[in-house]
């Protein structure tokens, strides 16, 4: 005999994996095995092959790889002997699947054993069929199936039904002809016939509803029949379970029950009295008996409404709840929860007891009980059910906490009556678990807080007292710091003092020393870090007897190793150093945000809507509004080289500005933007004041207060940066501008290639249009012929016309026609252009103009941004 | 379906038999026993003997060293389970003579034997212990 096939018995094999002491000596242990059975099998060895296959199930169990033994599963299939076939059969079972195509070659061992002479081997093929079978064997032993549920032997009609199953799964086509033979195994007397048949026809029922109907004409009446036999059946000691005859068959039967009454008044009907008696009858005092209580309490909830039984269901159902026992108290909470769509009343009769349930030692008690609370939850309770909560949160348990900040702070935004009590239940959540809590809800709250005007003085009050006592949540820190940022001046003077508050204290230093707990707090992210930097640039426009402190504690992180960090500090240092006048205009108070764009975007990617809607849906951006976000868009796209061209620092500017300005805005939107360009830019943009280049001689102030004209795309931002009165379409471009508009407007698509003229700029006054030719041969280049018509009725003199472009562009001015425009459009001024675009069908046109002239001896001045070229210029 | 898995772990987390209703891969295999093991051990006598997991539930009960774990569908009456489980010990008990781990691991073919009798393609097929064990009587004898 071969050294290697004898190889070891079964027995000293288990021996040998249970003392190894180690994974590592367990594998080479199974390594030895596997190779010793390999080589048994290449061998063709016959008489191991049955001590081989229960070896390599054992290995199989332990989680090592034996497809190399599938084959001689199939090889024991196919021999004569009762014992092969056993564990062969066993060993298909355990070892394949029906995604193996191996599988295919056992159909034809199948169909014989399925028709053996021994009916132990039909039993052993029809339990491996309906094990493992797929469509295709489905198909083609599903009539020797349909025969064998009227074989003479009960074993086999019952594995039989069992194996239906599975093929009435697999080929739903095929149900029909098992109707028949179905409903007449209902009336079988042998228990394990009956489970099966009526696991049969349960099943049935679900893929066709034509057996549905049938089973519910013709059997209802017999089922319950036989449901009373069972439940009145003497001592049966076979199927004794507690004093109870087969609870399990019970059981079967009240789900099949349900099924047939479910949506049919006449069955529900006729199936009522004996309802009534199992649930009435049924001893509780022991598991077996609950079980059958629950299963009946499930059919009495599903089945047309009675009202008498359905009280006696809640009533078993509240017995169940205060039961000592917990698996009885879990299955409570879960049938209470699928009650709660037929019976929510009687439901929120026991609201005290499912509230204790959630402080239950359990996890999978106290998980059922929240998820039925939140159902439970309504306009009426919802104060006193989320104070019990958030209570309980303070106490739960570290990795349940989770799921409960969820669940309140879905409720809390649900069915928020008024927003002082959002916002006050919110920051109880965030002081007591804070760290739970997720990015889009404390976003939300910052939506909500920055529309409630009249409580920002109590919002940014108590969360500073907050802060005081729970500093280690971190969501608690980030809006604590936002809204002291924003509210900081609030904070100190006691503005807007509600009643119910107490007076609070709080100097300049100590709103500033809470800001740089906050940033040098070690466990603080980034995201909590730059937050407080924006907050501190704030605070120094708003508490000036502060700056210099603020000035420090910023010019601290200007080493720091995060670059994002870095860069803002330095940033904001120069700010402060260099640009004293613009500053309270850039840290001028963040706009309202928009409460139904956020709510709608959010709802985008989670179904429970944010805010206490205030029911007031703003408009989505308007006509100015729109086109003010897409150049803003392309500007941040193109300029963000290194250090651009002067020519286009307005845009540049701008980019900063909202680099700096919109950062706050962009973390509650759920996308964080950091400001792009490099700081040496920004000292550069900042600087152009002072060196203005001739092209844009726009000086900042300039730009930050420049022209009225609401219909200059670029005015509507500067109206938003420096915004005092915050009106909502202001706000609306700006949260469109965080959602990342493509490059090029949708305008663009209008466009032919053939480079219509388009009108460049429009305003009351004025009018300039453009038209486009190319140099043959040279596609970079684009000859622009710009028009100017006089929309007034005066005359403009000292008409001058200036453009700027990104850096990757190059703009040749030709000297104007005149620079005179006559009134009412009685003659034009044109210039000719010439721009050469180095990305070249990569980035569209682009142009920041400028137009100054004098009408009737005063000086006007009129800017805007051209954005409307066409696209492949 | 019903029954998704049946399962034998000692208290040391080793899988003592496993067999499964639904096609897993191996790794699958390895990490849900690894996960199921871990959430179930850990609980103690009080708690309930249901643990949710994933999108079904597992019903489990402890016999001395050896946890039963069975896993269900939602919709599956976890007492009835719990019930079940006990039948199957009181029937590899009627077999085995006070049945232990070291009865199962060594005698894994014939616990199959018995779990094919009572439990089919995630259904229950026969309730009563002298029905499921006849046919491994009968095959005793002959052998």
């Amino acid at each position: 005999m071969n050294p290697f096939s004898s190889g070891t018995r079964l027995r000293d094999m288990i021996r040998a994996i249970r003392a190894c002491k180690t994974a590592a000596e367990e594998r080479a242990v199974v390594r030895k095995e596997c190779a010793a059975i390999r080589a048994a099998i290449n061998e063709n060895d016959q008489d191991y092959r049955h001590r081989n296959l229960a070896k390599l199930m054992f290995i199989h169990m332990l989680g090592y790889p034996t497809h190399f033994g599938q084959m001689e599963c199939l090889k024991l299939i196919a021999s004569p002997g009762f014992p092969e076939k056993r564990i062969g059969y066993l060993g298909l079972m355990l070892l394949l699947d029906e995604r193996q195509e191996v599988l295919m070659l056992v159909t034809n061992s199948l169909k014989q054993d399925l028709n053996h002479s021994n009916q132990y081997i039909v039993g052993l093929a029809l339990c491996a069929l309906g094990n493992i079978c797929s469509a295709e064997m489905a198909r083609d032993l599903a009539p020797e199936v349909e025969r064998l549920l009227q074989f003479r032997d009960p074993n086999i009609r019952k594995k039989a039904a069992l194996c239906s199953i599975r093929i009435i799964k697999k080929v739903p086509d095929l149900a029909e002809n098992f109707i028949n033979p179905a409903a007449s195994l209902l009336k079988e007397k042998h228990h394990g016939v009956l489970i099966t048949g009526v696991q049969l026809c349960t099943d049935l029922c679900k893929v066709s509803s034509e057996a549905l109907e049938y089973f519910r004409k013709k059997c209802t009446d017999g089922l319950v029949k036989t449901l009373r036999d069972i439940a009145n059946s003497p001592y049966a000691p076979e199927y004794d379970i507690a004093g109870i005859t087969d609870p399990f068959l019970h059981i079967r039967l009240l789900r099949l029950l349900r099924v047939l009454g479910q949506g049919d008044a006449d069955a529900s009907d006729s199936m009522n009295d004996i309802l009534a008696q199992v649930a009435t009858k049924t001893e509780s005092n022991k598991n077996a008996g609950n079980a059958i209580l629950y299963e009946c309490v499930e059919t009495i909830m599903s089945i047309e409404d009675n009202g008498g039984l359905r009280v006696l269901a809640i009533n078993i159902l509240g017995r169940f709840l205060s039961n000592r026992d917990n698996n009885i108290r879990y299955v409570a909470l879960n049938m209470l929860t699928k009650a709660m769509t037929v019976e929510a009343q009687a439901v929120q009769r026991h609201r005290a007891t499912i509230l204790e349930c959630v402080k239950d030692s359990d996890a999978s008690i106290r998980k059922r009980a929240l998820e039925l609370v939140y159902l439970l939850v309504n306009e009426t309770n919802v104060k006193p059910l989320t104070k019990e909560l958030i209570d309980y949160l303070e106490v739960s348990d570290q990795d349940f906490k989770g799921d409960l900040t969820a669940k309140i702070c879905s409720i809390v935004e649900r069915f928020s009556p008024e927003k002082i009590w959002y916002i006050d239940q919110m920051l109880k959540v965030l002081s007591e678990a804070g760290n739970f809590v997720k990015d889009d809800v404390w976003h939300a709250l910052i939506v909500v807080i920055s529309n409630a005007s009249d409580l920002h003085g109590y919002t940014v009050r108590a969360l500073y007292r907050a802060l005081q006592t729970s500093t280690e949540q971190e969501t608690l820190v980030r809006v604590a710091v936002w809204c002291i940022g924003e509210y900081g001046d609030m904070l100190v003077n006691n503005v807007g003092m509600l009643d119910i508050e107490d007076p609070i204290t709080v100097t300049e230093s100590d709103a500033v020393d809470a800001v740089e707990v906050a940033i040098k707090r070690h466990t603080s992210d980034l995201t909590t870090k730059s937050m407080a930097l924006i907050a501190l640039l704030k605070l120094s426009s708003r508490f000036p007897s502060c700056s210099e402190r603020i000035r420090e504690i910023i010019v601290q992180n200007k080493g720091s190793l995060v670059l994002e960090l870095q860069q803002r500090s330095i940033e904001f240092n120069s700010i402060l150093q260099k640009h004293q006048n613009i500053r309270s205009a850039l840290v001028e108070r963040m706009p309202v945000l928009d409460e139904a764009t956020f709510s709608g975007r959010r709802a985008g990617s989670l179904p429970a809507a944010a805010s206490t809607s205030t029911g007031t849906p703003h408009k989505l951006p308007n006509g100015i509004a729109k086109p003010a976000a897409a150049p803003i868009a392309d500007l941040l796209d193109l300029s963000s080289d290194d250090a651009p061209a002067p020519s286009s620092s307005g845009a540049d500017f701008l980019q900063d500005l909202l680099g700096v300005d919109l950062s706050p805005a962009s973390a509650p939107a759920g996308t964080s933007q950091p400001p792009k360009a490099g700081t040496d830019v920004l000292l550069d943009l900042l600087s152009i004041g002072t060196s203005p280049p001739a092209q844009s001689s726009s000086s900042m102030s300039d730009i930050l207060s420049s022209s009225q004209d609401n219909k200059a795309p670029l005015a509507n931002l500067n109206g938003l940066t420096s915004l005092s009165s915050l009106s909502p379409t202001a706000t609306s471009p700006m949260m469109d501008l965080l959602d990342g508009f493509g490059p090029s407007p949708q305008k663009h698509e209008e466009n032919g290639p053939t480079y219509p003229s388009v009108v460049a700029y429009e305003s009351s006054s004025l009018r300039m249009t453009f038209n486009f030719s190319k140099q043959p041969g040279n596609p970079q280049t684009t000859l622009i012929q710009a028009t100017f018509t006089n929309l007034s009725p005066n005359a403009y003199n000292d008409f001058l016309f200036q453009a700027a472009v990104p850096k990757f562009l190059q703009l040749h001015l030709d000297p104007a026609s005149s620079n005179t425009l006559p009134a009412s459009g009685n003659g034009s001024i044109t210039q000719n252009l010439k721009v050469t675009n180095s990305q070249h069908g990569k980035k569209s046109l682009v142009m920041r103009i400028r137009i100054a002239y004098k009408m009737n001896n005063k000086d006007v001045l009129e800017e805007g941004q051209v954005n409307n070229f066409p696209r492949d210029l | 379906m019903g029954i998704r898995f049946i399962l034998m772990v000692n208290k040391q987390g080793q899988t003592r038999l496993a067999q499964y209703y639904e096609w897993l891969t191996l790794e699958e295999r390895r990490a849900l026993e690894g996960e199921i093991v871990r959430k179930c051990l850990a609980r103690n006598e009080q708690q309930c003997s249901f643990v949710e997991h994933r999108n079904y539930k597992i019903v489990y009960r402890r016999y001395a060293s050896l946890f039963f774990l069975v896993g269900v569908d939602n919709d599956e009456n976890e007492l009835a389970i719990l019930e079940f489980i006990h039948l199957l010990v009181e029937t590899m008990d009627r077999h085995f003579g006070n049945v232990c781990e070291l009865d199962i691991m060594f005698h894994l073919e014939k616990a199959h034997f018995m779990l094919e009798e009572m439990v089919m393609n995630g259904s229950i097929i026969e309730t009563s212990k002298a029905n499921i064990l006849t046919p491994i009587q009968l095959m005793d004898k002959a052998s």
